[in-house]
């Protein structure tokens, strides 16, 4: 169904969503790029001018940057990891037979509908609150000293609040996956004498394959994007910064839109690697 | 009216050539059948002349305009395709109405006209029901009560039957060709299938990779087939094509014997041995293996009680002959 | 399962499920279990909380104290808005691709997504300052706009997979049919992929329901919906545990409920089909 005509029509129904996202696009980066390159400080309208590379430089060594590059990197790892291998492990056991299979999947998917500042604070309150959180009420019980965790260890709390609102993804997704392996394949394979450890590495985690890596993409772009659950529980500080998070604070508190901007840069061009990356995997993933 | 010419059709898909060139005339009222084996262009062909593909160059006229550039709806043919293409969220009495509705026609010029039509089909009862609901030849039906109600200039089946068991596809065939006796209109029919072909057909166009090999009437092609490919192609059971010392004696590089064209007999002919029998009654077709012409299949009256491993002579009738040159084409 | 499993195994497992399930699900629950208590009952221990009186004064107190059906209306408009409008932006762009695909189908597609990838934070500064200029800042109209932008390449994406799945010849046969273009893709594509386009709709507007970037920073109180509304709780001044239940409670409860319905597509959807 091919003809001129319908081709010239594709072309005309198919711009208005290339037009707006390129603009969309384009537009507000090629902005920030210019931005980045400019001496523009709101403190000091007076002094304008080309910075050159200064504010990349500003930006690049200062000790923030690196440290907001760890916690960013431990963000979307660490939460990547326990969801994925927690995806995996639960959808193994919800796909075993067991009764209520419906209302504990009902259960298991709810976190993911939560909003993002919801979830952070109720952590960051009913749980972690070292006073009149849940763990510390526990901790208390057994006779132990309530632990700060957003205190103390903000980065993994956060990790943790974090995962606890993918889980349910990974989860659902590697479930759905689970069911339409082959169950013919599984007993031929027992019958071949493969136990269940083989029947697992050498069936289901290549059938899995696939959905891994959906999980993987899909939240890789939402997890480079975090910034609500960061807000609201810790509001940033040297230990729970990440790169999204350094740069909107200075975008929006800072004075300095220049520097500012060249760390926007900075986060664009991280992120176009870990795209590259992560596009290169599902390309080949997702039949277009 | 419905009278559709070809002038030099060429379509490529890319790189492939998939029809280097067609010329072919169409008459008003005629029906004609593209046969040819899967593959060779069938489709491409008939989806050129609907305008659901562009044609690479060359031109086709429609009752004498030019219809080369328009588009599929202002060309006034209906089509029937393979796998019906039914509005699966429509009642039947809307599927067949669409076309009419998006002609503009009023409400009750529609259901007129629908009326009509799934008297013609047997379809009154089925009106409400939805295209998943209904049995492969109840579609195929309503598919065709949607092709009709437009009153086209010429009607396109693709492969129409191929989705339906044996026998209902029988009586489809029948019940097109009825159609066609009593619509007279021009009617385009794709099939894979010689014997459809020949069974419906007032002109068969026999299609081997894009290219006409034949077109005729279903007995000029049976009788005088223009080359090996088409000798080969209509006919059931196939042509026997012999080369050899045999074909040369007659002056020829290939020569064809239709099984049912051979004859036993007690002396002279081809001599051999059955290899397989298979006894049908009406007819008896032998697999048999000769000294001289190799295996040929013949086709025996219902009485014949060879069997495998018995000793038999065969001649060809004379005057059923086909001899065919070097190239493939026929000899006069 | 074609076999089944001995009834001790389905016990242990059901016990398993169960247990990890109520884990999962248990913040949720707390959070709606405190909302029916008072702020002095709400921090003392687990106990002593739940044998407190229940009542709905949390839920009262969330109502006068701020605008919540503002909020509401707001996260209502943004989320339902910006869907509708991309997905009208969207189904002629999911039908040319499906439909009339070219070589370049496959890298279209994967550019959209990848401006998924894009941070947000890469534009926030002229995002900001053009939203000022413009006095579309803490504005309906503005947030609507970026909502839509958002969400369109999934939005085109969840459809394209959709459309794949019909056969082109039905179009085809409303072409042969007379029908327009648009008569096309009003009468016989959408109806055809509704099931398709309404979980495409469901499945957005809980992202966009969600989203707490944009909604954050360009929003301060006219145009808040939900998520900053929530927000304001971060810093809080004196009790409020049961207040923050309340409001987090009423918050999340639509869409919870609209989620449960959508499970199934959520899946298709959000893996572009990768996953069925
Ligand atoms: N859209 C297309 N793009 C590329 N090649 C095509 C296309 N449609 C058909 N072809 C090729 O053209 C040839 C003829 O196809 P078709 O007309 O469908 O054959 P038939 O109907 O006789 O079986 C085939 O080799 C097929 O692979
Ligand atoms: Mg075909």
């Amino acid at each position: 169904m091919a003809t001129q005509h319908s081709r010239l029509a594709a072309r005309f129904m198919v711009a208005p969503s290339v037009g707006f996202l390129f603009v969309w696009m384009i537009v507000p980066l090629v902005t920030t790029v210019y931005f980045s390159f400019l001496v523009y400080n709101l403190l000091h309208p007076e002094r304008q001018g080309w910075a050159g590379f200064d504010n990349y430089y500003y930006f690049l060594t200062d000790r923030a940057f690196l440290t907001a590059v760890w916690h960013s990197v431990a963000l979307v790892v660490g939460v990547l990891c326990i969801t994925v291998v927690g995806g995996i492990l639960l959808a193994l056991l919800l796909n075993l037979p067991f009764w209520g299979q419906g209302v504990v999947r009902v259960l298991v998917i709810a976190p993911f509908f939560v909003m993002p500042t919801v979830s952070a604070l109720v952590w960051k309150n009913m749980f972690m609150n070292p006073v009149n959180g849940m763990f510390a009420h526990i901790a208390k019980g057994l006779g132990l000293q309530p632990y700060d965790f957003l205190g103390h260890a903000p980065m993994l709390s956060i990790i943790g609040i974090v995962s606890w609102e993918w889980l349910p993804f990974a989860t659902l997704i590697l479930l759905t996956a689970l069911q339409s392996l082959d169950s013919e394949q599984q007993e031929a394979a027992e019958m071949d004498g493969a136990n269940w450890m083989n029947r697992f590495i050498y069936l289901t985690l290549p059938h899995l394959t696939r959905a891994i890596t959906v999980v993987i993409l899909i939240q890789t772009i939402f997890l480079l994007s975090i910034y609500a659950e960061i807000a609201v529980t810790t509001g940033g500080g040297p230990a729970s910064t990440t790169i999204t998070y350094l740069v909107a604070q200075q975008s929006l508190y800072g004075n300095d839109v220049g520097g500012a901007s060249a760390g926007g840069i900075v986060a664009v061009i991280l992120a176009n690697i870990v795209a590259v990356f992560v596009m290169r995997m599902i390309g080949k993933n997702l039949d277009a | 009216m419905g009278q559709i010419t070809l002038n030099a059709v060429r379509k490529c898909f890319g790189e492939v050539d998939v029809i280097p060139s067609i010329d072919l005339r169409i008459e008003d009222g005629e029906f004609v059948v593209f046969v040819g084996p899967s593959g060779c262009g069938k489709s491409t062909l008939l989806r050129l002349i609907a305008g659901l593909e562009d044609v690479t160059s060359g031109g086709i006229t429609i009752d004498g305009t030019d219809a080369t550039e328009l588009p599929p709806a202002k060309r006034g043919l209906a089509m029937v395709f393979q796998s019906y293409a039914l509005y699966p969220h429509m009642s039947v009495r809307k599927n067949i109405a669409f076309p009419l509705k998006m002609a503009g026609m009023t409400p009750e010029q529609q259901e007129a006209k629908v009326q009509s039509a799934a008297k013609v089909l047997n379809l009154t009862n089925y009106l409400d029901r939805r295209p998943g609901q209904l049995s492969g030849g109840q579609r195929q039906r309503v598919a065709i009560g949607r092709a009709i109600v437009r009153e086209p200039k010429a009607f396109l089946f693709d492969e129409p039957l191929s989705n339906l068991d044996a026998a209902l596809r029988v009586n489809m065939r029948q019940e097109i060709t009825e159609l066609h006796q009593s619509l007279k209109t021009t009617m385009i029919y794709v099939t894979h299938d010689q014997v459809e072909a020949m069974t419906m057909a007032d002109k068969i166009v026999v299609l081997n990779a894009g290219r006409i090999e034949q077109v005729g009437s279903p007995l000029t092609l049976y009788e005088h087939p223009a080359n090996t490919f088409v000798a080969g192609f209509i006919g059931s059971p196939k042509m026997n094509l012999i080369t050899g010392i045999e074909a040369e004696k007659l002056g020829a590089t290939t020569i064809g014997v239709r099984p049912e064209h051979l004859d036993i007999v007690d002396s002279g002919g081809w001599s051999g041995v059955v290899g397989l029998s298979e006894h049908l009654g009406s007819d008896t077709f032998l697999k048999v293996g000769t000294k001289e012409v190799g295996t040929i299949n013949v086709r025996a009256g219902g009485g014949i009680t060879l069997r495998h491993g018995d000793a038999v002579r065969l001649a060809p009738r004379p005057g059923k002959v086909h001899r065919f040159g070097s190239d493939g084409k026929a000899l006069s | 399962m074609a076999r089944k499993s001995s009834t001790p195994a389905k016990v242990v497992v059901t016990a398993a499920a169960w247990g990890i399930g109520f884990l999962i699900f248990f913040p949720i629950l707390w959070t709606i279990l405190m909302s029916f208590h008072t702020e002095g009952d709400a921090i003392k221990s687990p106990f002593e909380m739940l044998t407190s009186p229940w009542n709905f004064d949390s839920y009262a107190e969330v109502q006068t104290r701020s605008n919540y059906s503002l909020h509401f209306f707001n996260s209502v408009v943004i989320s339902v808005g910006s869907t509708l409008l991309a997905l009208v932006i969207a189904i002629p762009a999911a039908w040319a691709m499906a439909f009339v695909p070219g070589k370049r189908t496959k890298d279209l597609l994967m550019w959209m997504l990848s401006t998924k990838m894009m941070p947000a934070v890469g534009v926030l500064i002229p995002m900001y300052l053009g939203f000022k200029n413009m006095g579309l800042l803490d504005t309906r109209t503005g947030l609507v706009g970026v909502m839509t932008l958002i969400n369109l390449p999934i939005v085109v994406w969840m459809l394209y997979t959709y459309f794949k799945e019909i056969p082109g010849e039905i179009l085809e046969a409303a072409r042969m049919d007379g029908a327009s273009l648009r008569s096309e893709i009003l009468y016989v594509l959408t109806p055809m992929a509704l099931p398709g386009i309404a979980s495409t709709l469901l499945l957005n507007v809980i992202l966009a329901w969600n989203e707490a970037f944009w909604t954050l920073q360009l929003t301060t109180h006219d145009a808040a919906p939900l998520t900053q509304f929530i927000a304001s709780y971060s810093s809080p001044e004196g009790l409020f545990y049961a207040k923050l239940s309340a409001a987090s409670t009423m918050a999340i409860a639509p869409i919870l409920i609209l989620g449960w319905f959508s499970q199934k597509q959520l899946v298709r959807g959000l893996t572009f089909g990768a996953v069925k």
